[in-house]
Order: C-alpha cells, then sequence, then structure tokens
C-alpha cells in the first residue's frame, strides 16, 4: 500500500502496537482491591507530560470530579484527547494542563456556546494541535483496541481537516479506493466514569458507551470513577451487563454525581444553570480566578463543590429533571 | 397570511425534505427540530440518529447535546459512536444537517478557524465534531443557516467539512464515498440545490418577500439558477401550531 498523500499534523502518540504490547505484558492481571481516593488516583496515575483521555461525551457521563482534582494537582504539559471535549475541555482548559491535542470536538458547549476561557487558551499559541474529527478519534481508539497500528476509514478525504491530521491517505489493494488511514491512539492515562463497579474495577455502563469501550481497552492506565461501589457477587450475577473488564483498570474512586455539572444518563441531568455560570464567569479573566478559587481549588473534593451548588437538594431537583418529573409537577 | 418567523420558515422547509421511512443523522438545534417535526407531521417513521449512540429516541424534548439522556429517551438502542458512524459509512443513513461559520459555492463547511495561522488562529472554532463524518457518509446533506455576505464566501478559511470540494467530480476522485454530497441549503431567503454538473451552488426556490437579487446580495459567490425557481410554501398553521406547541414549547430554536 503505497502512501499517496500525508497530513502535515504531528502524531502525538506512538502507534506501533509493539510497543503497547510491551507494556500491557507487564501490566498487572491481578484480581484485588483497586479502590482509593480520587486524590491518591490522580497522583498515582497521572503524571506531567502523560497524554490523557477522558471518558464519556463532554458533559455527558464525564468524569469532572477527575477534572478538577487533575486541576487541583496542578498537572502540566499533557497531551490530550479532544473527543467531543465540552465542559471536560473547559475545565482542563482553565487549569492550562495540556500544551498538545488531539482536536475532534473542543471550546465548544454543543447548544450552550462557546467557553471564553477555552477559546483563548487555544488561540494563545501556547497549544500544539494536530485535526481529526470525532469517528477519527474514535477509530483510531478502536484501533488500538484492536492491537493493530491503524484502521481504514472513509472520512476526512479532501478537506483541510485532514491536511492538518498526523493521518495517511492510500490507494486500497482491493479496490484501488483511496483510504484514509487512522493511526492507533494509545493514551497514556484516561478517566472513564461508570455507573458501578465492583472494588476490582469491573464496571457497568447504562446507556450510550459513545467510544468509552474502546477507550478502556486502548488506554495504558485506567482510573475508574463510578457513582456507586458494587459487590463483586452482583456482577456475576449478570456478566452480560459488564462493559469493562477489571484488569483494564488501576485505579476505583467511588464518586457519587462525578460527573456534576454535566449529565449522568439514569442518574441525574446536567444542572444547566450551574453550566451556565462557568460561561458568564469566564468573561472576565479575573473573575474567572475568584471562580476558579471558589469551585476548584479551595475546594477539598468534589462533595464540597456539590455542597456548593446546593447539595442534596439540588442533586434531587436534576434527579427528577432527569426522570422528567419535573414535567409531571409543573404540570407542563 | 399566517404570522411565522425566519427560524420557524427553515424548520418547517428542512422538515418537508425528510420522508417517512428514512433515516437522519442530526445535531441539536434547527436540525432536531426539524426531523421532530417532521416526524409530528408526514413522517412518523423518520429514524433519528445522533452521532454518541442514540437510535430513534422518542425525543421528550429538546436535547440539548447529541449525547444527553433525551437522545436515546425510549430509544430502540443505546450505541456508540462507532457504531453510528459505520452505519451511515455502510450507506444506512439518508440525511444529515450541519452547519458552520463559512460555507463556499460547493457546500464546503468551515468550523475549525478563521485567519491564515493554524496553530495561532484569529479565530478558533470547535472544529469538525461528527461534522465531515455526516458530511463523507450520509446520502444527503443538508445546511440549514441565515443568509450572510460573511458566510456565504467565495473561499472558505479551512475545508472542514466536504461538501462537493472544487465541483465537478473532483468529490468522487478524492475517494469520499460515492454518489454521497451537500443536497440542500437551507436559508431565511431561499433553498440552494447543486447544479448536476459543475456542483455549483444554484437557487431553486425562493422565500415569500424576497426576491433572486436579496440572497444574491447577501451571498459573497455568483449563485446560478435553476431552470424553474420556486416560491417556497410558508409554514401551513397546522405545522406551525406543531412546532410551537409539541416540538419547541420553550422557543428555544424558534425564539432565536
Amino acid at each position: 500500500m503505497d502512501v499517496i498523500e500525508e497530513g502535515i499534523g504531528r502524531l502525538l502518540t506512538d502507534p506501533d502496537p509493539d510497543n503497547a504490547r510491551e507494556f500491557f505484558r507487564k501490566k498487572s492481571r491481578k484480581m484485588v482491591d483497586k479502590v482509593m481516593s480520587l486524590k491518591d488516583a490522580i497522583a498515582r496515575f497521572v503524571h506531567d507530560g502523560d497524554y490523557l483521555a477522558i471518558g464519556g461525551f463532554g458533559a455527558i457521563r464525564t468524569p469532572i470530579a477527575a477534572c478538577h482534582e487533575i486541576v487541583r494537582q496542578g498537572r502540566k504539559n499533557m497531551g490530550f484527547a479532544g473527543h467531543t471535549s465540552t465542559h471536560d475541555f473547559e475545565v482542563l482548559s482553565a487549569g492550562e494542563v495540556f500544551n498538545r491535542v488531539d482536536i475532534a470536538y473542543i471550546i465548544g458547549l454543543e447548544a450552550r456556546g462557546l467557553s471564553p476561557c477555552a477559546r483563548r487558551y487555544m488561540e494563545s499559541g501556547k497549544v500544539e494541535i494536530t485535526e481529526w474529527t470525532n469517528y477519527s478519534l474514535a477509530a483510531r481508539l478502536k484501533a488500538a483496541a484492536m492491537g493493530v497500528p491503524f484502521v481504514p476509514t472513509r472520512n476526512v478525504l479532501g478537506t483541510d481537516t485532514f491536511h492538518y491530521s498526523a493521518g495517511k491517505v492510500v490507494k486500497c489493494p482491493f479496490t484501488g479506493k483511496r483510504l484514509m488511514l487512522q493511526p492507533a491512539l494509545y493514551p497514556d492515562v484516561s478517566v472513564i466514569h461508570v455507573h458501578e463497579a465492583d472494588i476490582y474495577g469491573n464496571s457497568r455502563i447504562k446507556g450510550i458507551t459513545i467510544s468509552d469501550l474502546d477507550l478502556a481497552r486502548a488506554t495504558k492506565r485506567l482510573i475508574i470513577t463510578t457513582e456507586r461501589l458494587i459487590s463483586n457477587d452482583e456482577i456475576r450475577r449478570d456478566p452480560s451487563l459488564t462493559s469493562i473488564p477489571f484488569y483494564l483498570v488501576d485505579a476505583v474512586c467511588e464518586v457519587r454525581y462525578g460527573a456534576y455539572p454535566g449529565n449522568m444518563p439514569y442518574e441525574y441531568f446536567s444542572d444547566e444553570e450551574h453550566l451556565q455560570e462557568w460561561l458568564k464567569a469566564e468573561r472576565d479573566p479575573d473573575a474567572f480566578k475568584e471562580f476558579l478559587k471558589l469551585n476548584i481549588y479551595d475546594c477539598k473534593d468534589h462533595a464540597e463543590y456539590i455542597e456548593l451548588h446546593g447539595g442534596i437538594k439540588r442533586m434531587n431537583e436534576l434527579r427528577a429533571k432527569e426522570f422528567l418529573i419535573h414535567k409531571e409537577v409543573n404540570n407542563d | 397570511m399566517t404570522n411565522y418567523n425566519v427560524m420557524e420558515m427553515m424548520i418547517t422547509v428542512a422538515a418537508r425534505e425528510l420522508e417517512d421511512g428514512a433515516t437522519v443523522g442530526v445535531g441539536t438545534g434547527a436540525p432536531c427540530a426539524a426531523a421532530m417535526l417532521a416526524q409530528k407531521t408526514g413522517s412518523p417513521n423518520l429514524v433519528i440518529m445522533f452521532e454518541a449512540g442514540g437510535v430513534s429516541p422518542l425525543l421528550p424534548e429538546m436535547p440539548i447535546s447529541v449525547g444527553d439522556s433525551r437522545t436515546f429517551y425510549k430509544a430502540v438502542m443505546a450505541s456508540g459512536m462507532c457504531d453510528i458512524m459505520e452505519t451511515c459509512c455502510r450507506g444506512f443513513v439518508d440525511y444529515t444537517f450541519l452547519g458552520g461559520a463559512q460555507i463556499d459555492m460547493y457546500g464546503n463547511l468551515n468550523s475549525t478557524r478563521i485567519g491564515p495561522d493554524h496553530q495561532r488562529p484569529k479565530v478558533r472554532f470547535p472544529g469538525s465534531g461528527g461534522a465531515n463524518d455526516f458530511a463523507s457518509f450520509c446520502w444527503r446533506m443538508m445546511v440549514i443557516t441565515p443568509q450572510d455576505k460573511r458566510r456565504f464566501v467565495e473561499k472558505v478559511d479551512f475545508i472542514t467539512t466536504p461538501g462537493w470540494l472544487e465541483g465537478g467530480d473532483s468529490r468522487a476522485k478524492s475517494g469520499l464515498p460515492l454518489g454521497a454530497g451537500p443536497y440542500k441549503i437551507i436559508t431565511n431567503m431561499g433553498v440552494m440545490d447543486f447544479e448536476p454538473e459543475t456542483k455549483r451552488m444554484r437557487v431553486v426556490s425562493i422565500n415569500p418577500g424576497y426576491s433572486f437579487k436579496d440572497i444574491q446580495d447577501n451571498c459573497g459567490f455568483e449563485l446560478l439558477k435553476a431552470p424553474k425557481m420556486a416560491e417556497t410554501k410558508p409554514p401551513t398553521d397546522k405545522e406551525l401550531s406543531i412546532l410551537r406547541n409539541e416540538v419547541d414549547p420553550y422557543r428555544y430554536i424558534i425564539g432565536r
């Protein structure tokens, strides 16, 4: 397969599956208790300079508690997978955690608007960027999960998105068609928020999985934050519900409301008012420093952040909103 | 004549394009409103798909994100990104709606940046998201956007998402799936499609109260005229009533 065309973006991670195999060969397969505090998990497994990926979909089942902790601990110079990264990107930008990004979707919060803080950071020239698309990054994770150096796809061809990517176009040896090759993406460390996990890391996700099944398999180190710990007996009662097996997992952190202020399907809806407070506070960089101090740096942990924004009462309101009970109550 | 606003007009025109039994990949905002309106008018069996994994939900209200709980509320399946995009790539998805900061005469879209320096852009936008993927794979790509000279430009600063690329057969030569591409551009002033040979944008329908000149004056490149330009049919009372009372009662989209 001869290369016809190459993107000029830099490949930010090593796509070599044998290097990844060497890493996975040494990774523990022991089914041991991996429960620890989120603070300890971030301290042990997330290092300056690492390439980081965050599970979920921006503000849906996203481990926001972990993003806060990464910022609180002052991680710097990280690589980052911007795979529909919305509120997580906003938080990590606020901490200037990363200096290089694989971009599929950043800065925006979908229908909510654009993050002024993330935009300032991305327009500052401090961040090296390589362009991709959502499916490109999903396919790159899939290639890594397969243990192969790339997968071919048919998107991106003919565009500037390709030109600024680190992909390559080849001629298909079977059909002669031009194909985009998506290089495998093996993150150094990832965090995925799940509904339920046991102490070993066997995890259950309800609802859409986005790219998390491949991400869990592609990443070298994996931190699971979970709404609830459940027993191993419960996991074994119905193994068809397990989407992430224990041997992929390095740490299990029980973080109730760990996706707040994002949406956790079947648990709580997003806190749109608080997400708007973020966007508003970011307009003035000085005021935003105060906002960050209050909401991240001066909070001991996620529980304190939750208390700051209405505690159990607010969480119950968001639960009602998730299940559309608020509509019945208001008769609209 | 019934009173309606620009957004209501565009959503209604878009909804009429979606025939019963078709599949559509949508984002939030106007496209989602159009798909919901189509389901409640002539196309109850329209299958809505969201890139994060939601398949055929019974949308209880307008989603805020293409992955939020509403996008798989009472859905037939809660899947993932690869499954949805690969379903599109296999040729199973008929329509998609996209947007961008800029569009050119071939329907190429820019949602990445303004300015020449890629590493230090004058204005940075979110990037492709799933737009490039949907536009590459879905059979017919449509755009709902205001008619504005700053949006309809001779040359986009960055081709994030493929239209007909450089026109003619350039899209087919690029390796993108054959037969898929931009189909209709729906604006507040009219509807455009693409001339079959050159793939250049042309006006097919003009909204009540506007002329071809109005559309051309608000477009940064020369528009072609379809052999027969029609007047766009405004929203009916029934369409407006469903849109206002059932699709977007809080006027999130139609109030913009």
